[in-house]
C-alpha cells in the first residue's frame, strides 16, 4: 500500500458517488481525515481480525471481500468496485476487520481515518447523521443482497 | 399506450412460410429435425431445429416462445433463443429441471420433436428506438433475451446505449459465453456479468444482478428495461430500476406460468386477469405491478 498526501482530496471526494451530495465544509471536514491509497493485484487492503483503522471510498478497481472456511479456503462474499464503499467496522467497538478484502486487480481507494471521522461525526453531529444515514444504506443492501444470495434463487 | 402494445407487428407468427404448425392449426405440433444439439452449461442445452418436411420455420419477434413437445413424455413451453435475422434454424436453450426437459436433453442430432408456436407478446424493441436499451438476465432468463440482442446489434445505429446486466449462480452456469466475450469485445454492448457463488479462478463480480443496475452506465430518462429471470429476481431489479428513476413503462418482463393449450382457451396460465400465454410472456410492468406482489392468485 502506497498511502499520498490529502492535498486535491476534496475534488475526488466530491466525485465519490457515496458522498455525493454533501455541502462544501462537509466534505472539506472530511478532507481532513482523507488520503489516498493504492493497491497492486492481489494486496489485501484489510485482513479479518486485524484493527479496522480506515473506511475505503473505491476509486478504481475492484476488491473481493472473502472469509477464510477451512474446508473450502477464500470464499468470497462479494465484489466492491468503483464507486463502491469498503468497510465498516472502524465504526464499531472492537474496530476489528470481519472480512478480508483482497485486490482482484489495481486498486485505488480514498482511504478515510476511523478515528479522526468518529471524531468529526462527534464534532459536528448533523455531518454525522448524515454519514450514518448513507451507511445505513449500504449496510442494508449489503444485509438485502447476502439474503438475497442465500435464497439462491437460481438454484433448480 | 395499450396494454397490449407489445403484441408482436409481425405479420400472423406461424405463417405462411410453411414447414411449421400453421396457426390455423395450433393445437397441432409440426414435425422439427434436430440438427446440433449444444451443451451450454451442465444442466442447459441448446437445439437447433429445421422443419422435417424442409419448410422454413414460421418467423418470430423476440420474446416470443414454442410449445415443443417430446412425443410420448410431454409438452413444455421453450422461449426461442435464435437469431430472429437468421430464423431457417429455430433455437431453443433449455434447462433440465424435470421429466420432460430432462428427457429432451437425452435427444441428439436426427432425433424428431414436436412444435407448436410461437406464440404470446415479444420484447419492444420498437419501443426501444432512440433510447438505451438494458436487459437484466437472471440464468436461464438469458435465453429469452437473446434475441432481442441480436435485433438490436443488427439495427445498432437505432439504439442508444446496450446494457446487458447477468447473473448467475456459479461461473460454470453462465450461458452464450462465446457471445457474451464477442457483444462486450465490440464496444457496442456494455456487459456485466456477475456470480452469485465464486468458484475457481473467477476474478469477476460476485454480487446479485440487481446491484448492478445502480452503477451501469444508461440514462433513466430515455431507457427501456427488459428483464427475465426468477420471479424474486425481476422484483428486486424493478424496484432499482424505480429507484434510478426509470418510468415503470419502460419496464418490461417475461413472466412464466404453466402452460396447455398456450392459446388462451384452457386457462391452465392464468394470472389475475392475464393469460401469460397470449397477454405474455413479456408484460409492461404498469399492468402487472399489482399482480406481483400477491402470493397467491
Ligand atoms: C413462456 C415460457 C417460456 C419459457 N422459456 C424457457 C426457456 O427458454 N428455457 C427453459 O429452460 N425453460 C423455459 N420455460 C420453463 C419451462 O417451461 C419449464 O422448465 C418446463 O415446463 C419444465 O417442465 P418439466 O416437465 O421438465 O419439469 P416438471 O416435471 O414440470 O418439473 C420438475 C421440477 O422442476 C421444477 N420446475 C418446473 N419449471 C421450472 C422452471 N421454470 N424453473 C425452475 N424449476 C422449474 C418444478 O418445480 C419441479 O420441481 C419457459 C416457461 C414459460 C411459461
Ligand atoms: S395455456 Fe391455456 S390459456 Fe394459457
Amino acid at each position: 500500500m502506497t498511502p499520498t498526501g490529502n492535498e486535491a482530496m476534496e475534488p475526488m471526494l466530491e466525485q465519490h458517488p457515496f458522498l455525493r451530495g454533501l455541502s462544501k465544509e462537509q466534505l472539506s471536514a472530511l478532507a481532513q481525515c482523507a488520503a489516498l491509497s493504492s493497491y497492486d493485484m492481489d494486496d489485501y487492503v484489510m485482513r479479518a481480525g486485524q484493527p479496522a483503522n480506515h473506511c475505503h471510498l473505491i476509486h478504481k478497481g475492484q476488491v473481493a471481500v472473502t472469509v477464510h472456511e477451512p474446508r473450502r479456503g477464500h470464499v468470497v462474499v462479494q465484489t466492491v468496485g468503483e464507486g463502491g464503499v469498503l468497510g465498516w467496522s472502524w465504526l464499531v467497538p472492537p474496530y476489528r476487520w470481519c472480512f478480508d478484502g483482497h485486490a482482484l486487480q489495481a486498486t485505488e481507494t480514498i482511504a478515510l481515518d476511523g478515528e479522526k471521522l468518529r471524531a468529526a461525526f462527534d464534532a459536528d453531529c448533523c455531518l454525522g447523521y448524515e454519514m450514518l444515514k448513507r451507511f445505513t444504506q449500504v449496510f442494508g443492501e449489503r444485509l438485502h443482497a447476502a439474503r438475497f444470495q442465500l435464497l439462491d434463487v437460481y438454484k433448480n | 399506450m395499450p396494454r397490449n402494445a407489445t403484441k408482436p407487428e409481425v405479420s400472423s407468427p406461424a405463417s405462411a412460410d410453411g414447414g411449421a404448425a400453421s396457426m390455423a392449426e395450433p393445437m397441432l405440433p409440426a414435425p422439427y429435425r434436430i440438427q446440433r444439439q449444444r451443451r451450454e452449461a451442465h444442466d442447459t442445452f441448446t437445439l437447433d431445429l429445421a422443419a422435417a418436411d424442409g419448410g422454413r420455420p414460421p418467423r418470430f419477434a423476440p420474446g416470443q416462445f414454442n410449445m415443443l413437445y417430446l412425443f410420448g413424455v410431454g409438452e413444455v413451453a421453450i422461449s426461442i433463443s435464435g437469431n430472429p435475422g437468421t430464423p431457417e434454424t429455430l433455437q431453443h436453450t433449455t434447462r433440465a429441471v424435470g421429466s420432460v426437459t430432462k428427457a429432451m436433453e437425452k435427444l441428439r442430432a436426427g432425433d424428431v420433436i414436436g412444435v407448436r408456436g410461437p406464440f404470446g407478446t415479444h420484447w419492444p424493441t420498437d419501443h426501444a428506438r432512440g433510447k438505451d436499451v438494458v436487459f437484466v438476465a437472471g440464468g436461464i432468463g438469458l435465453a429469452p433475451l437473446r434475441p432481442a440482442m441480436y435485433e438490436i446489434l443488427r439495427n445498432r445505429a437505432h439504439y442508444n446505449k446496450a446494457v446487458l446486466l447477468y447473473g448467475t449462480r456459479t461461473p460454470s452456469d453462465i450461458l452464450f459465453k462465446r457471445e457474451l466475450k464477442q457483444w462486450g469485445g465490440n464496444f457496442d454492448v456494455d456487459v456485466y456479468v456477475t456470480v452469485d457463488r465464486a468458484t475457481g479462478t473467477w476474478r469477476g463480480n460476485v454480487g446479485v444482478v440487481t446491484q448492478l443496475i445502480r452503477r451501469s452506465p444508461f440514462d433513466p430518462g430515455n431507457c427501456v428495461a427488459m428483464i427475465c429471470g426468477p420471479e424474486v429476481m425481476m422484483k428486486y431489479a424493478v424496484d432499482e430500476f424505480r429507484r434510478r428513476g426509470v418510468d415503470s413503462q419502460d419496464i418490461f418482463l417475461s413472466m412464466e406460468r404453466n402452460m396447455k393449450c398456450a392459446i388462451g382457451f384452457c386457462g391452465h396460465c392464468q394470472w389475475g386477469p392475464n393469460f401469460v400465454c397470449k397477454d405474455g410472456p413479456v408484460f409492461r410492468h404498469t399492468d402487472i405491478e399489482h399482480l406481483l406482489n400477491v402470493w397467491e392468485i
